[in-house]
């Protein structure tokens, strides 16, 4: 059996899909009530990462040396980063949940449950080697590079290749 | 104002606006805030090659291709605009650490000893970009996510497994930090 049994319902796929970060993915999701709308809808998100990115490279998050300060404990700043997104990332759920807020388009807010698997062990210790090496998670390539440094770009296509090399071999490593 | 602006902002005004990313992206489209699929869209878009995991309708997140599209285009305003004209400030211990490894470049966010272009053809510059970057993405995606989808997305939402990879992700970066980059570097 292959993943293309994630698109058929009622089939028990080999390796379950948890990545839920792809909508169109997950089976609970087929009858897809994503709100259509033209291609320019699309800007909202484009102007969300430009203030997204600026606040990356204002707040030195996309530094190497902070990341390296990180993982040698030498500086609370991406603690307090990341601590202080996810408090305020919990509580912005935590309302929209109990006061069932709709998305502007008058949608019920979904969200995913996400299934243990082995993957988040493995990939995540992977990860954590590739992040301490390039001193970028995914999102600070893009801004990384925005700010002239143009050899990540290097890194940035390793880093899709590293996607493409576990997509192609992803039923043979262990979930 | 725009000296103000220029100036390194600290984590407490950094954190919150990143982390209202999460309600925003949710409520401006139902959208979960995850950068590392970026990637993988990239992949059923320009080279699925009949792999299962890329036989999906990408142009469906193309929200995501805008999204980190417009990270890339925060970076290059901060850098025009806003850029600090003064040297990072680390910590000493650090600074002295890298300066043994030839490191002392503190004019940008990345240091330029190590990712410029012609580094890519000595053992570090290669190790460092090419195996560096393909660990995230191989990572990432093995993972399910990244910092966002999992760190801030995933445990904003209380997610066990979530938690476990964040975990996971600070056991390997705190291992190649601090026993392995140093033979990296040296190379």
């Amino acid at each position: 059996m292959s993943t293309t049994n994630t698109f058929v319902q009622n089939q028990e796929p080999k390796v379950h899909d948890t990545d839920f970060e792809v909508r169109s993915l997950d089976t609970m999701c087929v009858s897809d009530t994503e709100f259509k709308e033209p291609w320019y809808g699309n800007l909202k998100y484009l102007l969300i990462g430009v203030l997204f990115g600026i606040v990356f490279v204002k707040a030195e998050i996309i530094s190497w040396f902070r990341i390296q300060e990180m993982f040698r404990l030498q500086s609370f700043h991406m603690y307090g980063v990341i601590g202080s997104a996810i408090a305020v990332g919990m509580l912005s759920i935590f309302l929209i949940k109990k006061f069932n807020i709709k998305t502007i388009h008058g949608e019920k807010i979904e969200f995913h449950d996400k299934k243990f698997n082995k993957g988040q062990i493995y990939g995540g210790l992977l990860f954590g080697l590739g992040w301490a090496i390039t001193g970028a998670c995914p999102g600070p390539l893009f801004a990384q590079i925005g700010t002239g440094a143009t050899a990540v770009v290097v890194t940035l296509l390793s880093a899709i290749a590293g996607t493409w090399v576990y997509g192609k071999f992803r039923e043979k490593l262990p979930h | 104002m725009l000296e103000w602006l220029s100036q390194p902002w600290p984590w407490y005004i950094a954190g919150p606006l990143i982390g209202l990313t999460v309600p925003t992206l949710l409520i401006l489209g139902n959208k979960s805030f995850g950068i590392s699929s970026s990637l993988r869209h990239v992949c059923a878009a320009c080279l699925p090659a009949k792999i299962p995991f890329f036989q999906y309708n990408w142009k469906k997140e193309v929200w995501n291709l805008f999204f980190v599209l417009g990270i890339f285009f925060g970076g290059v305003l901060a850098a025009w605009l806003l850029s600090n004209p003064d040297p990072m400030v680390v910590h000493p211990n650090l600074q002295a650490e890298m300066a043994g490894y030839g490191i002392t470049d503190y004019s940008g966010l990345v240091p330029t000893e190590i990712f410029n272009w012609p580094a890519l053809l000595t053992p570090r510059g290669f190790i460092m970009m090419v195996a560096g970057g393909f660990l995230v993405g191989f990572g990432t995606r093995y993972a399910g996510g990244c910092t966002s989808g999992h760190a801030i997305m995933g445990i904003s939402n209380l997610q066990m497994p979530s938690v476990i990879a964040t975990c996971c992700f600070m056991v390997g970066g705190f291992i190649m930090a601090n026993l392995i980059l140093p033979f990296i570097l040296s190379l």
